[in-house]
């Protein structure tokens, strides 16, 4: 593609996916204002914020594959070890402080039934998923261990599915094609609303996770694997047993790392911010699989993506120094304390977030257009 | 080069993946051929191995064995960029999920494979989008979203992005999979007439009812072609929609 054309393109990309380029831009933001003012303000605040943060946790806790650390880099969803339904199995039979268990099983396919068709996502959990989400039904019932053992095809959706195709009629006991399989519909999901980054999570069809692991996916790993601790005080001798068990089941050497991750969610923000970036790499693989498929070469998607990442970085980490400084003066006349700005540091978090927006923005998209087309387009 | 005029012949294609310790054979060694102006369904069980054969046809995977020509090229030995631009401008693909870039106008999603393009001339970009969305009679929609047009809408936006290099070839995946009966039928109106106007289709379905609008029907089973065959008299795609045939017949009915 001309030069022209590829900046044209990146520039697109950049101004329709405003939801994207927001968040994006907003990690770099918070992070250099962020390095800003606690330089200058020092490392009070930290402890109490972070005190704060964990008297909101629940007792759930997620396992997720691959190696990725708290403040490590993160590869894409596919680069590390994955879970199996073994793993769940391990659990179930070993742990001693869990309350319920779920593999998590997600996909996406075109629903057809009721006044249309709608396209959705669509996840395989066990019978234990709405104790573990806390999440009731509005009406029919829930799956049972029997028919995740059937693989039957029976589905609860959620009230946006319900809006779309079912507006006015009782959903449970009808029909629903999944892709190209025939489901009943036998519950209806509350509402839950958006989510804390604007998504639906109305929008979603729930299976037993058999079913979609091998009548729908044809694949043999899960996503993510969901537990719910017996009780909130042994949040974390419950998280150092899953992960005895997760290591003896993967059979991980004594001081080798762990190739999965066990976190609770009392680090709601970071989890947040981990699956947009997770969702944002699996669409955009999708997205450059689409862009190979009709003839891009590797360079115009390299060039597109890192004229993105540095037009993303660049204005994110001005953005961020300004409200760094703002931040600084707030303090500077709101409090007594001594504030300081040193250049060198507005410099380094400057460069430093920008660094990490252009590597994030980039790695995965070059990751990504290695791939066949065929590899890339299957991530959704 | 050679002056064989066949669109697509394959040599002993044969495609192996290899999970681990097991080897699975997807491919056992394809002989096939498709000239000019045909309109082919191929058809087989999920698994039999025919949308394997079609992606290894549109590049967008490698086979692990035999020899590929696609009007005239000899494709095995090209590079990755090779192949990009074999994508561009010889072929153009169809998915059952439309693949239609989220946020982006029917337009401009037409307009990208001629933005990818090497060879084009950006001064009529312009007129070969509209042209390309004027065959599949959308030009009133340019400016609508994908989430803004029906299934059906969505899938001749990817028709029209598919034709708007002039490829050599349209590949389509199941291009009704996700369709209504009635749509579906418009959808094979498209393709017809398409065909009619000289281009080469090779669609994948698993439904008898849509292959009855091809012109050549093959079949796949275990990874290898076990029927080709001419019919003598396809089905008429916009005849149908007329007559409603299709309700009466019980063409309609799917499970």
């Amino acid at each position: 593609m001309k030069w022209k054309n590829l900046i044209k393109v990146a520039f697109k990309s950049i101004i329709k996916n405003k939801m994207r380029t927001l968040l994006t831009m907003l990690g770099i933001i918070i992070g250099v204002a962020a390095v800003i003012v606690m330089v200058a303000i020092g490392k009070g605040a930290e402890k109490r914020i972070q005190d704060q943060i964990a008297s909101m946790g629940t007792n759930l806790i997620t396992i997720f594959p691959g190696s990725m650390q708290s403040r490590g880099v993160r590869m894409g969803p596919d680069s590390g070890v994955r879970l199996t339904l073994d793993d769940v199995e391990r659990l179930k039979k070993n742990a001693t402080l869990i309350q319920a268990v779920s593999p998590m099983v997600r996909s996406g396919a075109q629903l057809i039934g009721g006044s249309g068709n709608w396209n959705s996502s669509v996840w395989g959990v066990s019978e234990q998923y709405l104790e573990i989400r806390d999440w009731p039904l509005s009406s029919g019932e829930f799956f049972s261990a029997a028919d995740i053992r059937a693989q039957n095809k029976v589905c609860i959706i959620g009230q946006t599915i319900v809006k779309n195709l079912f507006a006015g009629e009782d959903p449970v006991g009808q029909q629903l094609r999944v892709g190209k399989i025939p489901f009943r519909i036998i519950g209806v999901l509350e509402e839950k609303g958006q989510g804390a980054f604007g998504q639906d999570q109305d929008d979603l069809l729930i299976a037993p996770y058999t079913t979609v692991l091998y009548r729908m996916s044809g694949r043999v790993h899960v996503n993510q694997i969901l537990v719910r601790v017996v009780s909130l005080e042994q949040m974390s001798q419950a998280q150092a047993e899953i992960t005895s068990i997760m290591r003896d089941a993967h059979k991980i050497a004594e001081g080798a790392d762990d190739d999965f991750t066990v976190r609770n969610q009392t680090d709601i923000a970071a989890t947040a911010q981990e699956n947009i970036m997770l969702v944002s790499v699996t669409e955009r693989t999708h997205e450059i699989g689409i862009r190979m498929a009709i003839g891009a070469r590797s360079r115009d998607i390299l060039v597109q993506f890192l004229i993105e990442a540095i037009v993303l970085s660049l204005s994110g980490g001005l953005i961020g120094v300004l409200l760094g400084f703002l931040a600084t003066w707030v303090v500077n006349m709101a409090t007594d304390w001594n504030t300081v700005i040193v250049p060198a540091n507005v410099l380094l978090s400057f460069g430093f977030a920008g660094a990490v927006g252009v590597f994030f923005g980039y790695y995965p998209a070059r990751k990504a257009a290695a791939l066949n087309p065929i590899e890339a387009l299957r991530y959704e | 080069m050679s002056d064989d005029r066949a669109v697509i012949r394959t040599d002993q294609i044969r495609k192996t993946y290899d999970s681990g310790e097991v080897q699975v054979e997807a491919l056992k060694g394809i002989d096939l051929r498709i000239d000019p102006g045909e309109l082919v369904a191929i058809m087989g069980a999920s698994g039999s191995g025919k949308s394997t054969l079609l992606n290894i046809l549109g590049c967008l995977d490698y086979p692990s064995g035999g020899e590929y020509f696609l009007d005239g090229i000899h494709v095995n030995g090209l590079d990755r960029d090779q192949l990009a631009d074999i994508r561009n401008r010889k072929i153009g693909f169809v998915f059952q999920g439309f693949n239609l870039l989220a946020r982006t106008t029917a337009f401009e999603n037409v307009e990208l494979p001629l933005l990818y393009s090497r060879l084009q001339d950006s001064s009529n970009v312009e007129q070969l989008t509209r042209q390309a969305l004027e065959r599949v009679g959308l030009a009133d929609r340019t400016h609508h979203f994908p989430n803004q047009l029906s299934g059906g809408q969505q899938q001749r936006v990817a028709i029209a992005r598919a034709l708007v290099n002039q490829p050599a070839i349209i590949l389509a995946d199941e291009p009704t999979g996700n369709l209504d009966t009635r749509t579906s039928i418009e959808i094979m109106a498209t393709l017809q007439e398409l065909n009619r106007q000289g281009i080469t289709v090779i669609l994948v379905t698993h439904e008898h009812d849509i292959a009855d609008y091809c012109k050549r029907i093959i079949e796949f089973r275990d990874g290898r072609i076990i029927r080709d065959e001419v019919v003598a008299r396809p089905r008429d795609a916009a005849q149908d929609l007329v007559s409603g045939r299709w309700q009466a017949s019980g063409l309609g009915e799917r499970q």
